[in-house]
C-alpha cells in the first residue's frame, strides 16, 4: 500500500457494502420485501422512540410554566421564549460558556498533542516498555474519578504556582489544574486509538525519510501528523464532547462561582425553593447545543472517532 | 516568612537579602520599600492586617463568599453590601456567590483552599467545628461595640475557647405552620398537647385534608421532626448531649422518640421520600394540607400579600407535661471570617456592619421570611409572621439549632440522613435502626 | 525496514526527543491518575478527616473496611444496585445495541437518519440526561403520570427509581454500543459472508457462526466498556437525588463521604479502593487481551 493510497482513504482499510444488504429495486420476492419493510418499520419506530425525550424537552422549553402547571402538558398554548431568556440570565450562560471554552479548547489540543507523541513512539519503535506504557495509559482512562478526588485536590492545593499563572497562587481553583486533570484522563484513550492508527502507516514512508537523514522530530511533524489528520479530526470531535460534558472535576477543583463551566451551572436553575421544569428544559437545551452542533456538523468524524477506537488498524 | 497571600507580598519576597538588610525591622521595611517600587494601590491594604494596628480607616477590597444563590436572598445581600460600601468609602466588597448546595458540600475544601475573607455559615456545632479546627478566625473585635445582640446570640456565636467566631445575621424558627383561613373554615383549634394534635389530625382526615404535610427527599427536613419530638419527649438538655454524641442512640429514651413518631406517621403525608419540602409546602399553600412542620422560610412558597398574611404557626405541642414546650428550634445564619483573610481589618468592619441593626434592617426588608438577630432592628416593617416569630424565639427558654448544625456534620449527613429515610420506609424495626445508628456513632465520634 | 530495535541506534538528538515524547505524557498521567490512586488506597487505612496536613492522619488499619462492610447500612444495597446496573446493561442494553447495529448494517433506506437518532443521546452528558428524563418521570408534571394518570413517583419511590434511572442510562448506552458494533460490522471481510451464503447459511446462522466470532475484539471492547461504566455509574444517580433512597451506588457513596461537609476521607477512600480494585480487575483482563492481540 503506497502512501498516496493510504492518504486517499479515511481509515486505512477497505470498506465495502455488505453483500447481504438487500438493495432497493432488486427484491427477489415478496417475503424479503415484507421482511425489509418490517425491519425498516422497526428501526423507524426505535429512532422515533429514541429521539422522543430530547424532542419533548425541546417542546417543554418553549412553554410557559404557569400555563403548563394549570393545563398540563398536553394542552396547546402558552408558547414563549421567556424560558430561554430566564435560563440564560439565571444560569449566567454568557460567562459559563466562556469558562467551558477556556477549559475545553486547550484541554483538547493538549490531549491530542501528548497522545500523538506517545502513540508515535509506541508505533514507530519497538521498545520493550511499549506494551506496559500502553497499558498504563489505557487503564488510566478507565478508573473511577471519585477514587482520585482527595489526593488530587490536596496535591493541587500544595502546588504553588506564580500568581500570573493562577490567581489563587496554587493549582486549585485555576483553569490549568482542571485542564491538566482532563488531559491526564483523556490521553489514555487517544493514545491507544492513535497508536493503532499509526501502526497501520506503511514502513516505506519512514524508510525514505531515514535515508534522507530526517531525525525523529522531522518524521513526526512532517510525515506522521499530516497523515493522521482524519484520526485527529475524529478524536477532536469526541474529546470536545467529552471534556465539555465533564461534570465531576469541574465542581470539585473550582471554587469561585464565576469560574464554573456550563455543566455545573445547571444547578443554578434548580432553585433552592422551586424547580420550574420548563426552565430547566430550556437550560438543558442551551447546554446541549454546542455538543449537538458539533455532532451534526462533524457527524462523520464523530462516528469515525468512536470506531477508530473499536477496530484494530 | 509565611506563604505570601497576595501578588505584592510575593513580589516583595523576591527582593534579595542584601537589599533588605539584616535586622527584622529593616527586613520588613525593605520588603515594603521594594513592593512600593512596584507600587499597586492595594499594597497598603494588604499590609494593613499585619503591621501593628494602624487604627485608621480600613481600605481595599474585602471578599465575601455567599451561599445565597437564589434571587431574593442574593439581592438582599447585594443591598447590604451596597449600604456598607456607601458608609465606608475606602472599602469595596467583592461578592462571590456560589450555589447554596455546592457551597455547603465544598466547605471543607473551600476553607482549606483560598477562601474569601468573609463567608456565610451557620451557628452551632458546625461553627465550633471549624473554629476548633483552626479554619475560621477569631472575630471578637467585630463584636466590640456592637449593640443589640442578646446574650443568647452571643453564646451561639462563641467557640469552645470563649472567643467569638460568628456574626449572626438572621434566624428562623421551626414550628407547625397552618393557613388561618383553612382552620377557621373547618373550625379547628390550635392543639396544645399531643393528644389534641391526634384528635385534630383525625378530624382533618375526615375533612379530606392531609393533617401534616411532609417531604424528605433532600434528607434534612425530617431531622426537624426528630428534633421537635426529642425536645418534647426527653427535654432540651438530653437533646443537646445526644447531639454531642454523649448519649447512646439505642437507649430507651431515643426509642421512645421513634415510637412516638411511628405512631404519628399516619397523620403525615405519605410517600415523603419522593417529595421535596417545596412541594410539601405547596400542598399547604393549596389548602390540601392542614399543617406543616417546617422553618419559617416556608413563607417563600406563599405569594406576598394576602396569602402570606394567611399563614400562621403554633408551637409544636407538648408531649410530657413535666417537660412542657418551651424549647424552640431556631437555626441562626450568619457570617464568619476565614483564617488568613487578605484584608482582615476590612473583613472585621464588614462583619461588624452585618451584625448591626442598620444592615439587618435591609436584610429582613428584602426577605420577609426570616427575622433579624439584632434586637434593635426596626420591627415596624415586620409582617405579622415576622413579629410572631421574633416574639416566639425571644420568649423561648432554650434554643436548639437543628440536627445538622448541632452535631458532627459527618454523623448528620452520612449516618442520620440514611437512617431517618430508612425509618420512614420501615417504621417497624426501631430496635435494628437505633442499634445501627449507635454503632456508627461510636465509630465516628471516636475518630 | 529500518524499525529501530533499541534506543542506542538513534542519534543523540533523536534520543532526547523520543525521551521527552514518552516521559512528559507519562509523568502527567502518573502524577494525576496513578499517584492519586495509590494515595487513595493509602488513605483508606487512616481515619483522616481532610483537615490539616496529611501527616496528621491516624493509621487505623482495616477498621474502615470492616466498618463499611458491617455497620454502614447503604453499602450492601449499593453493591446490589451496581450489580443490577451491570446485569441490565449487560443483558439488555448491550445486546439491544448489537441487535440494532446488525439491523442498521443492512443499509436500508434511511439508515443514516435512524443511526443519528439513536446515538444522539451519547453526545449529551449524563447530568443532562437526568434532567431531560425528569420531564418524563416527575410525579406531578411528568409525561408518564400525565398519560397514565398514575401517581407513582418514578424518581422518588425506592421500588422504581433504580429502574427509572436504568431506562435513562440504557437510552444512552444502547446508542454507544450500537455505534461501536456497527463499525466493527463494517470491518468484517465481506468474503466471509459470501462464503457463508454460498454454503446456504441463512442470516441468523451467518451472524452467530461467522460474523460474531470474527468480531471478537469488538465484543471484548463492548464488554469492558459495559462493565466499567456500570461500576462507575454515578452522574445520573447523583443528579436525581444524590444517591439515596434506592439509588445508592458505590460511586455516590464515595462522593457523599468524601465531598462535602462530611469529609470522612479515610472511610470514603475505603469504598473508593474497593471500586478501584474491582475496576482494575477488569482493566487488567482487558490489557492482557490487548497485549495478546498485539504481540
Amino acid at each position: 500500500m503506497t502512501a498516496t493510497a493510504s492518504q486517499a482513504s479515511e481509515a486505512p482499510r477497505v470498506r465495502t457494502r455488505n453483500p447481504l444488504a438487500t438493495r432497493r429495486g432488486s427484491a427477489p420476492g415478496a417475503r424479503s420485501r415484507r421482511g425489509r419493510l418490517a425491519v425498516q418499520g422497526f428501526l423507524a419506530l426505535m429512532a422515533l422512540l429514541w429521539i422522543f425525550p430530547v424532542g419533548y424537552a425541546l417542546l417543554a422549553s418553549f412553554r410557559d410554566y404557569a400555563y403548563t402547571a394549570e393545563h398540563g402538558y398536553f394542552s396547546f398554548g402558552g408558547f414563549t421564549l421567556q424560558n430561554y431568556k430566564d435560563a440564560w440570565a439565571q444560569a449566567n450562560f454568557s460567562q459559563t460558556m466562556v469558562n467551558s471554552a477556556i477549559v475545553t479548547i486547550p484541554a483538547v489540543l493538549l490531549t491530542l498533542f501528548l497522545s500523538c507523541c506517545v502513540a508515535f513512539v509506541v508505533a514507530r519503535f519497538s521498545f520493550r516498555f511499549n506494551l506496559a506504557l500502553l497499558g498504563l495509559f489505557t487503564a488510566a482512562n478507565l478508573l473511577p474519578p471519585q477514587a482520585l478526588l482527595i489526593p488530587v485536590y490536596r496535591m493541587f492545593r500544595a502546588t504553588e504556582v506564580p500568581f500570573w499563572f493562577s490567581e489563587s497562587g496554587t493549582l486549585l481553583n485555576s483553569y490549568w489544574g482542571l485542564i491538566a486533570v482532563n488531559v491526564a484522563f483523556q490521553t489514555g484513550f487517544c493514545a491507544f486509538v492513535l497508536s493503532n492508527y499509526m501502526k497501520a502507516l506503511p514502513r516505506e514512508l519512514y524508510e525514505s525519510a531515514v535515508v534522507d537523514g530526517a531525525g525523529v522530530l522531522r518524521q513526526f511533524f512532517q510525515l506522521t501528523l499530516p497523515l493522521c489528520r482524519p484520526a485527529l479530526a475524529a478524536l477532536a470531535t469526541l474529546e470536545v464532547t467529552w471534556i465539555y460534558n465533564e461534570f465531576f472535576w469541574a465542581t470539585v477543583l473550582l471554587q469561585s462561582g464565576d469560574k464554573f463551566p456550563v455543566t455545573s451551572s445547571l444547578n443554578n436553575l434548580r432553585g433552592e425553593f422551586f424547580t420550574d421544569n420548563n426552565l430547566v428544559a430550556a437550560g438543558s437545551v442551551v447546554i446541549a447545543l454546542p455538543t449537538l452542533v458539533v455532532f451534526f456538523v462533524l457527524q462523520k468524524q464523530f462516528v469515525a472517532g468512536l470506531t477508530l477506537g473499536a477496530t484494530k488498524g | 516568612m509565611p506563604r505570601p497571600a497576595t501578588q505584592d507580598e510575593y513580589l516583595a519576597s523576591l527582593v534579595p537579602d542584601s537589599v533588605r538588610g539584616v535586622s527584622r525591622r529593616t527586613l520588613l521595611r525593605g520588603a515594603l520599600g521594594a513592593g512600593a517600587l512596584l507600587a499597586t494601590p492595594s499594597l497598603l491594604a494588604a499590609c494593613g492586617g499585619g503591621n501593628g494596628g494602624s487604627g485608621g480607616a480600613a481600605t481595599g477590597t474585602v471578599t465575601l463568599g455567599s451561599n445565597q444563590s437564589d434571587a431574593v436572598p442574593k439581592a438582599a445581600v447585594q443591598k447590604v453590601v451596597d449600604a456598607f460600601q456607601k458608609a465606608n468609602s475606602g472599602l469595596t466588597v467583592k461578592i462571590n456567590t456560589i450555589d447554596h448546595n455546592s457551597f455547603q458540600e465544598n466547605i471543607n475544601n473551600y476553607l482549606q483552599g483560598s477562601p474569601d475573607d468573609v463567608f456565610s455559615w451557620f451557628a452551632g456545632y458546625r461553627m465550633r467545628f471549624f473554629a476548633s479546627r483552626d479554619l475560621a478566625a477569631d472575630i471578637t473585635d467585630a463584636w466590640k461595640g456592637l449593640s443589640g445582640m442578646s446574650d443568647a446570640f452571643k453564646k451561639a456565636a462563641t467557640g469552645d475557647d470563649g472567643k467569638q467566631y460568628f456574626m449572626p445575621a438572621t434566624y428562623y424558627p421551626w414550628a407547625m405552620f397552618y393557613r388561618k383561613s383553612v382552620f377557621s373554615k373547618h373550625g379547628y383549634e390550635v392543639p396544645k398537647t399531643l393528644d389534641e394534635l391526634r384528635t385534630l389530625g383525625a378530624q382533618m382526615k375526615k375533612d379530606g385534608l392531609v393533617p401534616i404535610a411532609f417531604g424528605d427527599k433532600d434528607g434534612w427536613p425530617a431531622m426537624g421532626t426528630f428534633d421537635q419530638l426529642n425536645l418534647r419527649v426527653n427535654g432540651y438538655d438530653y437533646h443537646v448531649s445526644l447531639m454531642a454524641g454523649e448519649e447512646a442512640w439505642n437507649s430507651d429514651k431515643v426509642k421512645k422518640v421513634f415510637d412516638t413518631w411511628a405512631g404519628l406517621l399516619d397523620l403525615h403525608q405519605p410517600d415523603a421520600l419522593g417529595r421535596t419540602w417545596q412541594e410539601a409546602a405547596q400542598t399547604l399553600q393549596q389548602g390540601k394540607a392542614g399543617t406543616y412542620l417546617l422553618g419559617s422560610f416556608v413563607a417563600q412558597q406563599f405569594k406576598q400579600g394576602a396569602e402570606q398574611d394567611d399563614l400562621d404557626f403554633f408551637n409544636f405541642p407538648e408531649i410530657d407535661s413535666t417537660i412542657g414546650s418551651d424549647a424552640v428550634e431556631a437555626p441562626i445564619d450568619g457570617y464568619m471570617m476565614s483564617k488568613r483573610p487578605k484584608n482582615e481589618e476590612g473583613a472585621l468592619k464588614l462583619l461588624g456592619y452585618i451584625g448591626s441593626a442598620e444592615a439587618q434592617n435591609v436584610l429582613v426588608k428584602a426577605d420577609p421570611s426570616v427575622v433579624a438577630a439584632n434586637e434593635q432592628t426596626d420591627t415596624a416593617g415586620y409582617t405579622a409572621l415576622q413579629k410572631k416569630s421574633a416574639e416566639f424565639v425571644k420568649s423561648a427558654k432554650s434554643i436548639a439549632q437543628f440536627m445538622d448544625r448541632d452535631t458532627r456534620p459527618d454523623f448528620a449527613s452520612t449516618v442520620m440522613i440514611p437512617a431517618i429515610q430508612e425509618f420512614l420506609k420501615n417504621p417497624k424495626d426501631i430496635d435494628g435502626l437505633v442499634n445501627s445508628i449507635e454503632k456508627q456513632k461510636q465509630s465516628i465520634f471516636a475518630s | 525496514m529500518a524499525k529501530y530495535k533499541g534506543i542506542n541506534q538513534l542519534s543523540g538528538l533523536d534520543r532526547v526527543v523520543v525521551g521527552l515524547m514518552v516521559v512528559v505524557p507519562t509523568l502527567l498521567v502518573v502524577w494525576l491518575v496513578w499517584a492519586p490512586a495509590i494515595g487513595s488506597v493509602l488513605l483508606s487505612f487512616t481515619s483522616w478527616d481532610g483537615v490539616g496536613p496529611i501527616t496528621s492522619a491516624e493509621f487505623i488499619g482495616l477498621k474502615n473496611y470492616s466498618d463499611v462492610v458491617s455497620i454502614y447500612p447503604p453499602f450492601w444495597p449499593a453493591v446490589r444496585h451496581n450489580l443490577i446496573w451491570l446485569a441490565v446493561m449487560f443483558l439488555v442494553a448491550t445486546p439491544f445495541g448489537m441487535f440494532l447495529a446488525v439491523l442498521l448494517d443492512r443499509e436500508l433506506r434511511g439508515t443514516r437518519v435512524y443511526q443519528t437518532a439513536i446515538y444522539l443521546p451519547v453526545v449529551l452528558s449524563l447530568a443532562l440526561v437526568g434532567f431531560i428524563w425528569q420531564l418524563i418521570y416527575s410525579r406531578d408534571q411528568g409525561l408518564i403520570n400525565q398519560v397514565t394518570g398514575s401517581t407513582i413517583d418514578w424518581y422518588g419511590d425506592p421500588r422504581y427509581n433504580l429502574w427509572a434511572a436504568l431506562v435513562a442510562s440504557s437510552w444512552r448506552h444502547v446508542g454507544y454500543v450500537m455505534l461501536l458494533y456497527l463499525a466493527g460490522l463494517k470491518g468484517v471481510d465481506p468474503s466471509l459472508r459470501e462464503a457463508a451464503k454460498v454454503d446456504g447459511a441463512n442470516e441468523r446462522t451467518t451472524f452467530f457462526k461467522v460474523v460474531f466470532p470474527v468480531m471478537a475484539p469488538i465484543n471484548v471492547i463492548v464488554l469492558v466498556i459495559t462493565v466499567i461504566e456500570s461500576l462507575r455509574a454515578f452522574d445520573l444517580a447523583w443528579v436525581i437525588n444524590k444517591g439515596r433512597n434506592g439509588l445508592e451506588l458505590l460511586g455516590t457513596l464515595v462522593t457523599s463521604n468524601v465531598v462535602g461537609e462530611a469529609s470522612r476521607i479515610g472511610f470514603g477512600s475505603a469504598i473508593a479502593t474497593m471500586m478501584l480494585v474491582l475496576s482494575s480487575f477488569f482493566v487488567a483482563l482487558y490489557i492482557r487481551y490487548i497485549m495478546r492481540e498485539q504481540s
